[in-house]
């Protein structure tokens, strides 16, 4: 279901209203997750719990731009729609190194950075479907959907 | 924005009002560790009700600060932090593993006294 | 694709009568043999056991009801009437406990019946039946998967109602005195449900303003990593809150299972039985 992400036109699901976030620098983590928050409450998300986790997993995903990419990169926020089930979709990009072993990345306890290196399966915790793409020297895609219960 | 920080005894309580980004969290580490240092303090209480996320920096901060308090010779406690944002941070993976924490600001101050009060005896 | 819409039209002007014409010539012929058709139509269906649970004057009703309203959507093209009309017999079936057998078997023998008169009407011209049953066909096709397609959904409202009420029904959170809850967790928990078990917990905590939680697994037959996972972070989110979790009944299983996810059970406080854990969490809040 996820792998048709690059061609949102065609069968997958549908997103629309999309929201870009420009990530310069720190300071942009806080306005990225109030903004995603606040799409989410406009998707039909009403539990705290799923703002909570959606708020934290746009965070996360910010702040691996922050903390490992060559800035800016960005994060686009947007509605899903996909048989009936309405979500959110976030999509992290950035231009950095790229990540030479994704399943390495994608285990608990990894880190690049010195951080906790929770980031990533963590946020495979918090949200429904997860999707990434690297590249070594050209920099990653992630993409992640919660979907309204 | 900064986080203000009351003197209430010889306990501190910071109270953080909003969303905070990174450097503020900083700046709410510097503050609490120097006034520590250089003031009477026993116990600290750090507020983080009004806090919509705990994600990895902010966990990683905040237990930084308490480790930090602790090596001073002062107790802290973390206190507000909501239902759905602790189930968020286990999610995450996190945990405040080695630090105080309790539901709320009066919560906070009894344990404080308590914890306090225990090594009164003992010391 | 306007040249297309040109095209199409220029070839329903070069025969522009046929197609409405046969339609007309059809819905007359199911119109004028209403009566006759329908009750062939139920006489099937009952000889099929389609009928079971409904009386004669409900079948009289909804027959008719159902065969007129296939027949005007074949006039219109329109099939509004039919959504709605599957829509509330979904509703109204579904809850009646109506078997989906019963309602596309039902929806299979109309359109056979519909289909066989007409190859009765047109048995002497294959061409024109031909043509009858292109026009005829679609529209026949297009009613059942609107049948079908709202039996299934209101199926599915129904399982996911019912699922909602027992994960409510099967984890009451107890406050047995000032500081301390319990919580008897009884039957499988899958990840759905665990995550819903943690989050009625936390916020019982907090508005409980509760010391010590009992977490009474004794009713929990098997847990697989996940959920074991789960009930650790439950623990974790808990003291986040303030209360510590005491786990009570853990199963040889189980513990298995928790030993081999590599949890360090040295943060688990665990305790035999139920009574064991509330005597030890009473203990707990007296010491403050």
């Amino acid at each position: 279901m996820a792998e048709a992400r690059n061609e949102p036109e065609r069968g997958g699901p549908r997103a629309s209203r999309n929201v870009r976030v420009v990530i310069n620098s720190e300071s942009d983590i806080v306005a990225a997750r109030q903004k995603g928050r606040a799409l989410a409450e406009e998707a039909g998300f009403k539990h705290s719990s799923d703002l909570a986790a959606i708020a934290t997993a746009i965070s996360e995903l910010t702040r691996n731009i922050v903390e490992y990419a060559a800035l800016p990169g960005e994060i686009d926020l947007r509605q899903a729609q996909w048989l009936g089930k309405t979500g959110i979709e976030i999509i992290a990009r950035d231009t950095g190194p790229g990540i030479p072993d994704i399943g390495q990345a994608m285990t608990d306890g990894y880190s690049t950075g010195g951080g906790l290196g929770l980031g990533l399966p963590g946020v495979t915790r918090l949200m429904d479907d997860f999707e990434i793409k690297s590249r070594v020297g050209k920099g990653t895609t992630v993409m992640a959907r919660k979907w309204v219960p | 924005m900064s986080v203000p920080i009351l003197k209430q005894g010889t306990y501190l309580i910071a109270v953080i009002q909003s969303a905070l980004g990174d450097a503020d969290l900083l700046m709410l580490q510097n503050d609490l560790t120097e006034m520590v240092g250089e003031s009477n303090v026993n116990g600290v209480i750090v507020d983080v009700s009004a806090l919509d996320v705990m994600d990895s920096f902010s966990t990683r901060t905040l237990r930084s600060i308490a480790y930090m308090i602790k090596l001073c010779g002062a107790e802290m406690v973390i206190v507000g932090v909501k239902p759905e944002i602790a189930f968020s941070m286990v999610q995450l993976g996190l945990t405040l593993e080695g630090v105080i924490t309790a539901l709320d600001l009066d919560e906070g101050l009894a344990l404080l006294d308590r914890e306090i009060g225990k090594r009164g005896e003992n010391g | 694709m306007a040249r297309n819409d040109a095209r199409n039209q220029r070839k329903s002007s070069s025969a522009p009568e046929k197609p409405d014409e046969l339609k007309v010539e059809l819905v007359d012929h199911f119109r004028k043999k209403r009566n006759d058709l329908r009750k062939l139509w139920v006489e099937q269906m009952t000889s099929k056991s389609l009928m079971v649970g409904l009386t004669q004057k409900e079948i009289d009703k909804e027959s008719a009801a159902i065969y007129d309203t296939c027949v005007s959507c074949l006039e219109t093209g329109r099939f509004e009437a039919a959504e709605e009309y599957a829509q509330k017999m979904a509703e109204r079936g579904v809850l009646r406990g109506m078997t989906t057998e019963q309602i596309i078997g039902g929806m299979l023998t109309l359109r056979d019946v519909y289909g066989r008169s007409l190859a009765e009407v047109y048995r002497n011209d294959m061409k024109r039946l031909g043509q009858a049953l292109d026009v005829y066909e679609p529209v026949a096709n297009s009613i059942l998967s609107i049948v079908a397609l709202a039996f299934i959904q209101e199926r599915e409202k129904l399982v996911a109602a019912q699922q909602e009420a027992i994960r409510e029904l099967s984890t009451p959170v107890l406050q047995i005195r000032d500081k301390l809850l319990i919580l008897p967790v009884i039957g499988l928990i899958d990840t759905l449900r665990a995550r819903q078990l943690t989050e009625q917990l936390l916020e019982a905590i907090s508005d409980r303003r509760a010391k010590v939680v009992v977490v009474d697994i004794t009713g929990v037959p098997n847990v697989d990593s996940k959920v074991a996972n789960h009930l650790i972070q439950t623990a974790e989110a808990s003291k986040i809150l303030g209360a510590k979790c005491i786990f009570t009944g853990v199963s040889p299983e189980i513990a298995q299972t928790i030993v081999s996810i590599g949890v360090e059970v040295s943060k688990m406080h665990a305790v035999g039985d139920l009574q064991g854990g509330i005597e030890e969490a009473e203990r707990m809040i007296a010491a403050g």
